[in-house]
């Protein structure tokens, strides 16, 4: 072990200065502006800011503003005519001969119910053939969450861990007042409004209803995770418009959303981790397909569309519940 | 299949499930779930590099009982593993150098969503680079400029609000033309799996087929791709987005972000169109001369600056120019100048970032250059490190950066037509890196008492001091043993082909 005293360990730990008496060390001249010099400065740098920009009287800016937006234009124009002609050497769309009609689309529709049990061919494909897309899908909607979270939450102080000599992040405060605060839809609900109460009571049942069944059919018929947990999420919507934040909080708040979300994706996560270990390496899953048509069937594919659709529906509500009010 | 070939699919599925956990977690524990994250799947790539060095053969993993035109697959050689270790190493040393910095601009009651985005980017980062499959890593590449969006906005001020939304524009215009090309692809080839589609291109450029829709296509992925990782005309949203941001986030940004997109396109050339077909489509003349202009341009707009962090930023468009111009000369040593040029890139720059702050915490955080003068004494440590980033960016030997200009230089020589612009070029280029770069340096050894500036040292900050010490020790070892650097990329390469 080296003894810490030497030159180099003083001088790395700023206790000994080697430039000290060998160099000349002059402090930089300190110039000193005065208060009405700053004024001037500021003056100036106003005089010349309107100058510049001031489309009136300055024709190269506008001449450059109208150029930027025309070369904009003829950039756009010259993208699509690209495109379009693009288009037009493309295989005839619908014919026999082209290539995407190929062994991979034959077996999904061929083979698709013996493999994956699951009558409807599309959810075979995005939950058993390439489920590995669709998780990733569904984290790309639980990170845009994340990113809106960042963004539009509005937290109560929350002090961090004090650690000595670290600057921690202050919030700066900002006050309303109150013409501001009854402008803002954050603070006072929108008034009760009588029709839009009675019809969402009629309908918002209905509307969620028909998600589940959406998503509980999800191999059977058209539909699926994604679809029916947007048409949840629209229910819900309909009911914090009609009702309140007030009545929502009493079943849905951040927590709820936090959980329902987190439980839906590890479900995910783990029951495809175990499909796709044992697909890798070749052993048997040991998960049966059942009848098919029948709504306990198709494996994995069912309990995944309720995960799938219970993310999207939370999603749905957090987005709007975010935007709307900062917290849920 | 031995057991060390689950390893890829491991380190995807661990950060995914990591940043979905971190969301139920309070930020200590989640920082304490990143940092363990980042070390497992470092140790993971670690051993698959060692495994795959062994058996000199790359293997494909199914995601599922489906074989894989069907299912989903991922695919691990040499070079890809060895891109994860590097990459884990990069985000591992960012995250800790900026650690301190994060709790003095960041939201406390935010910092656990910090760490679900940082873990999401690993998943992303990791994904993009073991991925046989176009569509998966179009999956891949939305949750990656999500998580970079977020990475820039966390730290919540007017500057970085509208860097992001710059960035969010930007990027998703580059996500748009790269999914335009994606779908042409599979119209043309009927197959999203990477080896099918080369094929398949290769049978239609023998029958002369396809051309104008084959042309474009590879111009929509390549622009795509080149508006995401920022390459010259089209990199207007990078220095806000990497000046103002949280300097882990800015690292992160810049040395892989970036370079997840380029080794993607590497990927597309090598494993989806073919490297022949590339090079001889005229998509790579107008990469190789969009680089050249990053190249100069880049850099006047670094010597223009008088902030430090935009300055590094601005060199970031340089550096990116340097990347593609070894893409465009369209020849294997070129690319391997480019792959080198992406590690050293990665490693020098995230280096610059992390000893900025440093400097710009013993000036009362001021980032002016006035301002700066004399900090390399306040903060020893820091003023070493970026004494040595800025060396390696200007090429002397030794660092990092000598190794990839000189492979660059290489490159070039024999080339017939783009020979004398690329060597020119080049000289231009270094000239203008040691403008601004050796302006810094001698600025921050301007010898200045500051009395009302602080004085930090490596024994105040030790887990900052040892992430610096780790990036120093990183550069030395990338310029020094560049021999079996670059032939392991070699042996990366051509397995890819």
């Amino acid at each position: 072990m080296k003894r810490k005293d030497n030159a180099f360990y003083r001088w790395l730990f700023g206790e000994k200065d080697t430039l000290q008496g060998r160099v000349e060390m002059r402090p930089q001249a300190e110039y000193e502006t005065k208060e009405t010099d700053l004024e001037e400065i500021l003056k100036d740098h106003q005089q010349v800011q309107e100058k510049v920009f001031d489309l009136k009287d300055n024709k190269a800016l506008r001449f450059f503003d109208r150029m930027y937006r025309i070369a904009g234009v003829l950039f756009c124009l010259a993208l699509m005519l690209i495109l379009l002609v693009n288009v037009s050497w493309l295989p005839p769309r619908g014919a026999a001969s082209n290539p995407v009609n190929n062994e991979v689309s034959a077996r999904y529709i061929e083979n698709g119910l013996q493999e994956t049990g699951a009558v409807n061919i599309v959810t075979g494909m995005i939950l058993d053939y390439r489920a590995f897309d669709t998780f990733g899908e569904s984290n790309v909607l639980f990170i845009a969450t994340v990113t809106v979270l960042i963004l539009m939450r509005l937290d109560r102080e929350k002090k961090a861990p004090a650690k000595k000599g670290v600057p921690v992040y202050q919030k700066p405060e900002d006050e309303m007042t109150v013409a501001q605060a009854q402008a803002h839809d954050r603070i006072y609900e929108p008034k009760n409004d009588v029709i839009l109460q009675v019809a969402a009571g009629f309908l918002v049942p209905v509307i969620i209803i028909f998600g589940i069944y959406v998503i509980l059919n999800g191999h059977l018929s058209p539909g699926g995770g994604f679809s029916g947990g947007a048409i949840i999420g629209a229910g819900l919507i309909l009911y914090l418009n009609a009702f309140g934040f007030e009545k929502t909080e009493r079943f849905f708040t951040e927590k709820t959303y936090k959980w329902v979300s987190f439980g839906a994706l590890t479900f995910y996560c783990l029951a495809k981790s175990y499909s796709f270990y044992t697909g890798a390496n070749h052993l048997e899953s040991g998960i049966g397909l059942g009848t098919p048509g029948a709504i306990l069937s198709s494996g994995l594919i069912l309990p995944l569309n309720i995960c799938v659709g219970l993310v999207v529906a939370c999603t749905m509500y957090a987005f709007y519940a975010l935007f709307r009010k900062g917290g849920f | 299949m031995r057991f060390v070939q689950n390893f890829p699919f491991f380190s995807i599925i661990l950060s995914m499930f990591s940043g979905i956990i971190s969301s139920v977690l309070p930020a200590r524990a989640a920082r304490w779930l990143n940092t363990a994250l980042i070390v497992t799947v470092g140790a993971m790539s670690a051993a698959l590099l060692w495994f795959l060095t062994g058996t000199q053969e790359a293997y494909v993993y199914w995601m599922g009982h489906f074989p894989a035109p069907w299912g989903n697959e991922i695919r691990a050689g040499v070079l890809e593993a060895g891109m994860a270790l590097f990459f884990c190493v990069i985000m591992l040393l960012s995250m800790l150098g900026g650690e301190k910095k994060l709790l003095g601009e960041v939201e406390y009651s935010k910092h656990n969503l910090y760490y679900i985005l940082v873990d999401l980017l690993l998943s992303s980062l990791l994904a993009l680079v073991y991925t046989n499959d176009l569509f998966t890593a179009y999956v891949f590449v939305e949750i990656n400029t999500i998580a970079a969006c977020g990475l820039i906005m966390i730290r919540q001020n007017g500057r970085t609000i509208e860097a992001a939304v710059r960035y969010m524009i930007m990027s998703l215009l580059g996500s748009g033309l790269f999914l335009l090309g994606l779908c042409t692809l599979y119209d043309l080839t009927g197959h999203l799996l990477m080896s099918n589609i080369k094929e398949a291109v290769a049978q239609l450029a023998e029958q002369q087929a396809y051309t104008v829709p084959l042309m474009t296509t590879i111009g929509l992925i390549s622009v795509g791709l080149a508006i995401k990782s920022a390459l010259f005309p089209f990199h207007t949203w990078l220095p806000d987005a990497y000046g103002y941001s949280t300097v882990s986030s800015a690292a992160m940004l810049s040395s892989l972000v970036s370079k997840g997109y380029i080794f993607l396109l590497i990927k597309i050339f090598y494993r989806v169109i073919g490297f022949d077909i590339i090079t001889e489509s005229k998509v790579i003349n107008v990469l190789f001369v969009f680089g050249l202009m990053g190249m100069v341009f880049g850099s006047l707009s670094a010597i223009r600056e008088n902030d430090i962090r935009r300055m590094i930023s601005y060199s970031s468009v340089a550096q990116i120019g340097y990347i593609y111009m070894g893409f465009g000369l369209g020849t294997e040593i070129g690319m391997v100048a480019s792959v080198f040029h992406i590690l050293s890139h990665a490693a020098t720059k995230s280096l610059l970032f992390i000893s900025a702050i440093g400097l710009t915490d013993v000036s009362r955080g001021s980032r002016k250059f006035q301002d700066l003068t004399g900090a390399g004494y306040r903060n020893k440590l820091a003023g070493v490190a970026f004494t040595v980033g800025s060396l390696s960016m200007v090429g002397v030997p030794m660092f990092s950066g000598f190794v990839s200009k000189l492979l660059f230089m290489e490159a070039s020589l024999g080339h017939a037509v783009k020979m004398f612009p690329a060597l020119i070029v080049l000289a231009l280029s270094t000239i203008l890196n040691a403008i601004y770069f050796m302006k810094t340096v001698i600025r921050i050894y301007v010898p200045d008492r500051r009395p009302d500036c602080g004085i930090i040292t490596g024994k105040d900050e030790k887990l900052y001091a040892a992430t610096l010490v780790c990036f120093i020790v990183l550069n030395v070892a990338l310029g020094m043993l560049s021999e079996p650097i670059v032939q392991w990329i070699r042996t990366g390469l051509s397995m890819f082909g």
